[in-house]
């Protein structure tokens, strides 16, 4: 498992990779978020606009003239939402591979950046959808956005702290100990960390009676396809980006060897 | 009882000092920027709401709690 030091690519070549396959992992979000999603963030903004004439008796509310950003901006800037989030999810991802690459204990590059990039898919994507699923325009009290963004915050942070008490578990048991076991250990510390987390954080219950349920889970799988969508391809670009580093810095040390 | 096991360095020592203040100075320039996108302007600051909606679609799209 020892890359002899030549070989390991530094720190910056790696930063760099992981910041360019964000961002074409977080185009290829944006453009799944835009089909899959937009329909229905603009299905729950008639609701929300509906909802707002009735509110004002129908009469000429000025609510489309004060709009900083229009719908057709707010669509492009979901690429850029993405494309920047996605680049920023990227770079943190190099970052985790360089700090723990070593103790990753697998020889396998590939298997170090997808293992880190699956691992934030479960901890900081599907633990925190779990207990906070995404909600469409027209859904969410403006009221509670400090304390939905806090608890948002500690679940993301639980999540991933829930994967680490996985690996942990799955390590605790001695070097002998049959695979099952440590499967076992993994799932009973990665459950012990979410359900802690499930309970301790408050529920946020705040989807109008009216709003169609139909809608509404069309919404959150096209959210939670655009998160997935944005880390399956995060892991396999910087996968492929590191492998073909790795083959060109052998390359250059054999040219070098055969040289000197 | 099992024996105590190995205890491994929190950063490896193929990762040196310089390379770890780099990554933490990166770090904290990543999470400003996914900040930015996610959480500035309309859910943690309220100095206006251009971001927010400029990346309107975004937010709820990527699962942030928004609005």
């Amino acid at each position: 498992m020892s890359l002899s030091a030549e070989r390991a690519p530094g720190y910056p070549a790696v930063l760099l990779r992981g910041l360019l396959a964000g961002l074409i992992a977080g185009l290829l979000a944006g453009a799944f978020g835009y089909v899959a999603g937009e329909p229905r963030v603009d299905a729950a903004i008639a609701i929300e606009e509906q909802a707002a004439h009735a509110e004002a008796g129908g009469g000429e509310a000025g609510h489309h003239d004060d709009e900083l950003v229009g719908r057709t901006g707010q669509k492009g800037g979901l690429f850029l939402a993405t494309a920047l989030f996605g680049a920023a999810m990227g770079g943190l991802l190099a970052t985790a591979y360089t700090l723990l690459r070593r103790r990753l204990r697998t020889p396998s590059d590939t298997r170090a950046a997808l293992g880190l990039a699956g691992a934030a898919l479960l901890g900081a994507v599907l633990v925190p959808f779990v207990k906070y699923p995404p909600n469409p325009p027209a859904v969410g009290d403006p009221a509670t956005i400090d304390q939905r963004t806090a608890a948002y915050l500690a679940i993301v942070v639980l999540g991933l702290v829930a994967v680490w008490a996985g690996v942990v578990g799955y390590r605790a048991p001695r070097t002998a100990a049959p695979e099952w076991l440590r499967a076992a250990g993994a799932v009973v510390g990665f459950l012990a960390v979410v359900a802690v987390g499930y309970v301790m954080l408050p529920s946020v219950d705040e989807v109008p009676a009216t709003f169609p349920a139909s809608l509404l889970w069309n919404f959150r799988v096209a959210s939670l396809g655009t998160q997935v969508v944005l880390w399956v391809s995060l892991g396999l670009g910087f996968a492929a980006l590191l492998s073909r580093l790795g083959a060109r810095r052998s390359r250059t040390v054999d040219q070098a060897a055969v040289a000197g | 009882m099992p024996k105590v096991q190995s205890v491994h360095p929190v950063i490896s020592p193929a990762v040196s000092t310089r390379v770890l203040w780099t990554a933490l100075a990166v770090v904290a320039v990543l999470l400003l920027m996914a900040y930015l996108v996610a959480f500035d302007q309309g859910a943690v600051s309220r100095s206006g709401m251009y971001l927010h909606e400029l990346m309107h679609d975004g937010r709820h799209l990527l699962g942030v709690p928004c609005h």
